[in-house]
Order: C-alpha cells, then sequence, then structure tokens
C-alpha cells in the first residue's frame, strides 16, 4: 500500500486502516477533523481544552484564523509530513502563540524578552490542557515540601465496592464448572486464589462460547471487557490496543518506534500480556509487564531510582501498597470515577493519557507525593526523566515565581466569596 | 431598555404576520434589529436571573453551600460565576447553530482576549459606555462575510457583580458601581 508520507508516532500503528481518518474518500476537512474528534474528542473536554474550536468560530477571531485556522486539528497536526513533525506531533514552529499572543509581554511584566517558542517547550504553558499549569493553580500549590508527609496514592477499592452490591457469593465449587480434564490444572488454584471466584467468575463465564455453548480452551481476551469495560475502553484507546480498535491485529513490540526488547518482539498484546488470565497479579502486571517488553533508557533505570526502592519496600510488606511506585503508578494511574453515585478508583488503562504533554501527569500522579515546583521542574529535565528521576532536577521552571511575583505586586484584594 | 425593545418588536411581528396571510409570495424575515434585540432580551432575564437568583444565594449571604469561582470545575462543589455561565451558553449555542454568535466583552476585561477586538466591537462598547441605556448597532465584515453587529450593555445588577469585579487582580478598574456598565453583550447575524 502507498503512503504519501511517514506518519507520526501517534498513528504509525493504524496507517495501514486508511479509513479510520479518511472515513469517506469523497470528504474534506471536516471529514479529517471528524475523525480527530472521534477519537481525541473526549480527551480534551477532560482536559478543559485552552483553545476550543468555538473560540476560533467566533467570527471576532476570522483575522486571527487566517493566522492559524485552529478550527482544525490538522493545522497544527499535519498527518503524513514526518519530516517536520516534532513533539507532541506538531507540525508548525514552536512559536506559534506569537499570532495572537504577541502582546502578553505588555500585561505580563514577566513576560518581557521571552521567546515565543519558549511558551509551550519551558513546561510553562500547554496549547489544550493547562489544569497544572494555570495561574491560580500555581499559586494555591505555590508551596510545599519536595515530598510530602502523607505521599500515597489512591487505594483500589473496586472489587470490595462490586463485592458489596451484589447478591450472596455462590459457592466456589458451583463456579468451577471447567471440564473434568481441566480438574488437577494449574490454572484452577490459580483462578482459586484471585478475586474471580469472590466475584462470581465461573471457568465457564470466560471459556464457553456465548452462542454454541462448546468450551473454548483459550477464549479471546477481549472477552475480559465484559466485566471490565472501562478498563478495556482506556485499553483500547491507547497505544498498547489502538489496533485491536481500528479492526488490525493486535500491536506487537517489533511493530513499535520505541526501544523494545528483541525477546518481546514476537509477543501480541492483549489483556493477557500483562495479566496472567488466571493468577490476576496486580503487582507484575505494574512492573514485570512493562519491563518484559520495554527497553528504554528511562525504563531500564527505574531499578536504581528511589521509587524503584519503594516498590521493592512495599513488596516486602514494610509499606502498603499505596505507598509503592512502580511504572503503573505514573502510567497507568489509578483514578476516581463516578459509578451509580458511588466513587471508585479505577486504573486507567490508557497509559498514553497522561503521556504527552507529560505536564498531564501533575494532577494524576505528581502531587500525590511531591510539590508543584519539584513536579514541574522534574518533568522539564530531559536527562532527570531518562535517569528514572534518580536525582534531582537540575533546571528551574520559574512560572510559580513568576505568578507568585505577579500576586504580590497586583496586592490582591479580600475575594467575595 | 425592556420597554423599548418590546415597542420595536410588536409592530414587526404583526406585519410578518400580515404578509403571510395575504398569501403573497414574498418571504416575511425578521430584521436583524429585532432579531438581536430579542435574543438580548432572553439572554439578560437569564443571565440576571442567575446572579440573582442563584449566585448571590450560594455565597455567605446565603447558603453558603457552593461556591460561585472563577475555577469551579477544580472545585468539589463550586458553581461558575455569571459571566462564565454566560460564555458556556454562548459555547453551547455555537455548537448548535451558526445563524447567530454572541459573546460578552468589555472595555475594562479580567480576560484579555474579551477587550474589544474588532472596529465595530471597539466602536459599540465605547458607545453603549457613554451612552447608558442605549445600545449600539452596526454592520461589519469579518472575514469575507458581512455581519449586523449588536453591542447591547452589560449592567452591574447585583453586588456581587461589582464587588468580583472591583477585587479581581486582573481587573483594571475597581471603582465599579452598582447600575453601571462593566461590558457588552455582542451579538452577531451573518447577513
Amino acid at each position: 500500500m502507498y503512503l504519501i508520507g511517514g506518519t507520526t508516532h501517534g498513528h504509525h500503528q493504524i496507517e495501514m486502516q486508511c479509513a479510520a481518518c479518511h472515513t469517506s474518500p469523497f470528504g474534506g476537512g471536516e471529514v479529517l477533523q471528524e475523525a480527530c474528534v472521534d477519537c481525541h474528542g473526549d480527551e480534551l473536554k477532560v482536559a478543559n481544552d485552552s483553545h476550543p474550536k468555538s473560540k476560533f468560530t467566533d467570527p471576532r477571531n476570522a483575522d486571527r484564523i487566517d493566522i492559524l485556522d485552529a478550527r482544525y486539528c490538522v493545522t497544527c497536526h499535519r498527518e503524513h509530513k514526518k519530516e517536520i513533525t516534532g513533539e507532541m506531533g506538531l507540525t508548525l514552529p514552536k512559536d506559534y502563540c506569537f499570532g495572537c499572543h504577541e502582546n502578553v509581554a505588555e500585561k505580563r511584566e514577566t513576560h518581557k524578552g521571552l521567546a515565543f517558542d519558549s511558551c509551550a517547550s519551558s513546561g510553562c504553558h500547554n496549547y489544550h490542557d493547562n489544569r497544572a499549569l494555570y495561574e491560580d493553580f500555581l499559586l494555591k500549590h505555590a508551596v510545599g515540601d519536595v515530598l510530602k508527609d502523607k505521599a500515597e496514592r489512591l487505594r483500589l477499592n473496586g472489587l470490595e465496592n462490586f463485592l458489596a452490591n451484589r447478591d450472596a457469593p455462590q459457592q466456589v465449587s458451583a463456579l468451577m464448572d471447567a471440564p473434568e480434564e481441566y480438574n488437577n490444572d494449574p490454572a484452577v488454584e490459580e483462578w482459586q486464589l484471585s478475586s474471580h471466584p469472590s466475584a462470581g467468575v465461573a471457568c465457564r463465564s470466560c471459556h464457553q462460547d456465548g452462542s454454541t455453548g462448546d468450551w473454548h480452551e483459550k477464549p479471546n481476551a477481549m472477552i475480559c471487557g465484559t466485566c471490565h469495560q472501562s478498563q478495556m475502553s482506556g485499553f483500547l484507546a491507547g497505544k498498547h490496543g489502538m489496533r485491536l480498535k481500528a479492526g488490525l491485529s493486535a500491536m506487537t513490540p517489533a511493530m513499535a518506534r520505541i526501544a523494545m526488547k528483541d525477546s518481546a518482539s514476537h509477543l501480541a498484546l492483549s489483556c493477557t500480556s500483562c495479566h496472567s488470565p488466571h493468577d490476576v497479579n496486580q503487582q507484575s502486571a505494574g512492573f514485570e509487564a512493562c519491563v518484559g517488553c520495554h527497553d528504554s533508557s528511562h525504563v531500564n533505570n527505574f531499578a536504581n531510582s528511589p521509587h524503584a526502592g519503594l516498590m521493592e519496600q512495599a513488596r516486602r510488606g514494610e509499606i502498603p501498597d499505596t505507598q509503592s511506585v512502580d511504572c503503573a503508578t505514573c502510567h497507568l494511574p489509578r483514578e476516581i470515577i463516578e459509578e451509580a453515585g458511588e466513587k471508585i478508583v479505577r486504573v486507567n488503562h490508557n497509559q498514553n493519557d497522561n503521556l504527552r504533554p507529560n505536564q498531564k501527569m501533575i494532577r494524576t500522579v505528581c502531587l500525590d507525593c511531591h510539590s508543584l515546583a519539584f513536579a514541574i521542574d522534574s518533568l522539564a529535565d530531559p536527562a532527570l526523566i531518562q535517569s528514572n528521576f534518580s536525582g534531582l532536577p537540575t533546571s528551574h521552571v520559574r512560572s510559580i515565581d513568576m505568578a507568585v511575583e505577579r500576586d504580590e505586586k497586583a496586592n490582591q484584594r479580600e475575594k467575595v466569596f | 431598555m425592556k420597554n423599548s425593545v418590546l415597542k420595536i418588536g410588536a409592530p414587526c411581528v404583526l406585519v410578518a404576520s400580515l404578509l403571510t396571510a395575504c398569501g403573497e409570495e414574498k418571504t416575511a424575515g425578521i430584521e436583524p434589529k429585532i432579531y438581536t434585540d430579542s435574543l438580548f432580551a432572553v439572554m439578560k432575564a437569564d443571565r440576571t436571573n442567575y446572579t440573582k437568583l442563584i449566585v448571590k444565594r450560594l455565597g455567605p449571604n446565603g447558603a453558603n453551600v457552593i461556591k460561585p469561582d472563577e475555577h469551579w470545575q477544580d472545585m468539589d462543589i463550586g458553581a461558575p460565576l455569571p459571566a462564565q455561565m454566560f460564555r458556556a451558553g454562548a459555547e453551547g449555542v455555537a455548537e448548535l447553530t451558526d445563524e447567530f454568535t454572541y459573546s460578552l466583552q468589555s472595555l475594562w476585561p479580567i480576560n484579555a482576549q474579551n477587550a474589544p477586538h474588532t472596529e465595530a466591537e471597539k466602536n459599540g462598547l465605547k458607545y453603549i459606555a457613554d451612552h447608558p441605556g442605549e445600545n449600539f448597532y452596526g454592520e461589519e465584515k469579518l472575514g469575507d462575510t458581512t455581519y449586523f453587529t449588536a453591542v447591547y450593555p452589560d449592567v452591574a445588577v447585583a453586588e456581587p457583580c461589582v464587588a468580583c469585579h472591583n477585587a479581581h487582580k486582573d481587573s483594571p478598574r475597581s471603582d465599579f458601581k452598582l447600575g453601571e456598565v462593566m461590558g457588552g453583550v455582542v451579538i452577531r447575524v451573518p447577513l
């Protein structure tokens, strides 16, 4: 198949599925825009997008559209232009803020002399997601210890919540409905020790064909989504599952553009790549599974990082699981979602959700344990990221200082509410 | 001003009905001015009601439970400020139709992006500030489209309007008074 140009790191996995974006052969910009929004629209809403399309469809900004037609994603994120594609899939020069904000220094003395190609590359601003970077948030979190007294992630409560709201559990023996030849299979014991029996998940819940009733030795891993819907939806939205979502074969490490281990190159990604199907071990899914495939400096330096020390301590039972830090702590963060009026802590299985720009990680991850200033500085230090945060940041982002300075000068008056 | 809107609006609606009754082929439409006046009447009523009936009652002088705040989305129990509620409406309308757009602007904006940008906005906001109780109407070409642009005064209807804008560190003014024009509602209709 002929490609008109190399694709971005975000889309290369599905580049052969043209119809994923080009949904109509006769469509123009609007069709492509619809495809962008179809996959990324919800993410922008959650991010409280700082530059929503409605800002640019307002006729008063017609002259700004001439400078930057931000009604369309492809204005800044052109696809098939690999030779000019930079970080965040940006295909514009980094000083794109200038077109609309050229006079920013007139109102913000702190911004005098700053280069316009530094707005979004310095750790201060992002075009879409500024949830951890807006001025009042900087002020609110201006003071804080590098490591908080109470440094911990959320405790998972999905299972206990599920069990509390279900009917009386069935006897485990009634759930062991596999054919007799499996009676001594090690998988049975693994299953017994997992949370599946207590949740009423029998052997045939997964191993039986829904229409024929036939026993399936190896059921399709997508069956996990029957019960684990939010997890499946996250998995399919990220780079681990996006090929499956597009109707293609599963992603393999061999297809990746980032460093992967040769020994894992043939593996096809599904739920069971990280979660052994019967022994649902969340610890190995949060570390061993990741390092089994990924081979970057960041990954390989984890073992020597302070975070790894906490993981080891938790595994030895010296500290609670909530204080453990493994790969999943940051890349598959635990989040609170509302379900039937209850607050449930779930793992976000889209590991790309908070990855780029990395400041998206601040609120959902870093602030659980660290101060905002430390988090901003650390995430803006490429060498520190490569070493997997072994040490202190060597650069300093002045955004909090600027906000405090301006606030003090403004002699802020008492608030009404 | 509410009265003047009704005086202007009623005869035109009547004319439109008679034309239709006579069966003439000519399509009867609403004059842009009547259209924008009517839209503004709804906007103003809703905006005033939200400010007086909701926001005013949420703060310390009311239930003091839900806090109206600029960053309400970041709070467990926060509510949007009147200007944010108004903007949310404008954004919602923009998703539903492109037959008209509206926005809230000011010569003394808290957010610099809400300062007048086009010539009609600059002239209109100055006019309504200099002529309390009057509206501004004009035409302007933006991009390749000509618009009927109306600018209506946005008046401080309750004490929280004045207090918030005077206290906000990004506000260019700290001397607003109740009943004073603080900005303008700009409504555009493509012609």
